[in-house]
């Protein structure tokens, strides 16, 4: 029977893999789908802050504007950060999947150090943008762009902070089933982040810049 | 395995950003490859339409809107792994209606602050 067959399946070994036809879903997709969930409403949060950028983004109050700030270069290179930190991360599921450590731990740290690098260029602008005299105090445009650029900087930091936590829990605990469903929201986490970038670096940035 | 019949196997459903489990992992590894070529040339094309001049002027936000969402749509499909396979419609109705959320507040403020701009400004005020 399929029972069998899946124990000897290195890919289902810690999963749930029998679904019972009649029965609750397996704790792996209540848990994640939740998580979905959470991220949706992530995703509102953010549509909040896109909002009060799109409102404000030309009250500049006579102080310079998107066109006079974004230097582009920099943005190409945060994009370039996130999204090969994003496919280092996929290359970490990718080892759950193998049940490989080091392989998981390689990726897992390849992911933090580009999330890291993000993080350092983004830090970068903002005290560069506060030396000029534009921080969030000078419109309200900078206000807002400080809000929702500097939100998604947050959201980064805790991921970070989330992914050494489950480096030290995959390498202490190994891959157990309650590890494997961390590390399948977490991926999901770092993922959405990268979709949010993709607006924030579209709309403010490319758009800003066009003035 | 294949004594399960195909209904039965669409009940299985996958949670969001799982790999099909009918994927090898040589296979995982080359779909995330393909996402992130697609994703790099999509985001490539944005920074070049600003950059240079490809496009006609006016057409350019459009144009930075359907990369983005284009980029946006590879993230989900190669990195979450959000399809439209039978075993993955609870994850894609829960997607549509937060996208029909964030259109709802993003789009309805855009707009009423715009209206309200309009009747608001004097003779005086810029636009």
């Amino acid at each position: 029977m399929s029972q069998t067959a899946n124990a000897h399946d290195p890919n289902k070994w810690g999963r749930d893999s029998e679904p019972n036809p009649d029965g609750p879903a397996p704790k792996r997709i209540v848990v994640s789908y939740g998580f979905w969930i959470f991220l949706l409403s992530d995703f509102i949060l953010f549509a909040c802050f896109f909002a009060a950028y799109a409102v404000l983004k030309d009250a500049t109050a006579g102080g310079p504007s998107g066109k006079d700030l974004f230097e582009l270069k920099l943005v190409e290179a945060e994009t370039v950060l996130l999204l090969l930190s994003s496919f280092a991360c996929g290359m970490a599921g990718i080892g759950t999947l193998a049940r490989d450590m080091r392989w998981f731990q390689i990726a897992m740290a390849a992911t933090g150090l580009l999330g890291a690098g993000f993080l350092a260029l983004e830090a970068y602008e903002f005290l560069h943008l506060i030396g000029e005299g534009a921080g969030p105090g000078r419109s309200a445009f900078l206000s807002a762009f400080f809000a929702l650029v500097g939100c998604h900087g947050l959201h980064v930091t805790l991921g970070l902070l989330w992914l050494t936590t489950m480096m030290a829990q995959a390498w202490s605990k190994g891959f157990r089933e309650d590890i494997l469903r961390r590390i399948l929201c977490f991926s999901l986490f770092w993922h959405a982040l990268d979709i949010i970038w993709v607006a924030l670096f579209t709309m403010i940035y490319l758009m800003g810049v066009r003035g | 395995m294949s004594e399960r019949p195909d209904e039965e196997m669409a009940r299985d459903e996958t949670a969001p950003g799982e790999e099909s489990e009918h994927d090898s992992i040589v296979g995982g590894v080359r779909s995330y490859a393909v996402g992130l070529v697609a994703a790099a040339i999509l985001t490539a094309a944005s920074f070049a339409l600003v950059q240079f001049d490809i496009v006609w002027g006016p057409a350019v936000p459009a144009a930075l809107v359907a990369l983005a969402i284009g980029q946006m749509g590879v993230h989900l499909v190669f990195f979450l792994h959000i399809t439209t396979g039978p075993d993955n419609s609870n994850n894609v109705l829960a997607l549509l209606f937060g996208v029909l959320i964030v259109a709802l507040v993003l789009l309805g403020s855009i707009w009423i602050m715009g209206h309200l701009n309009h009747n608001l400004m004097g003779p005086m005020a810029t636009p």
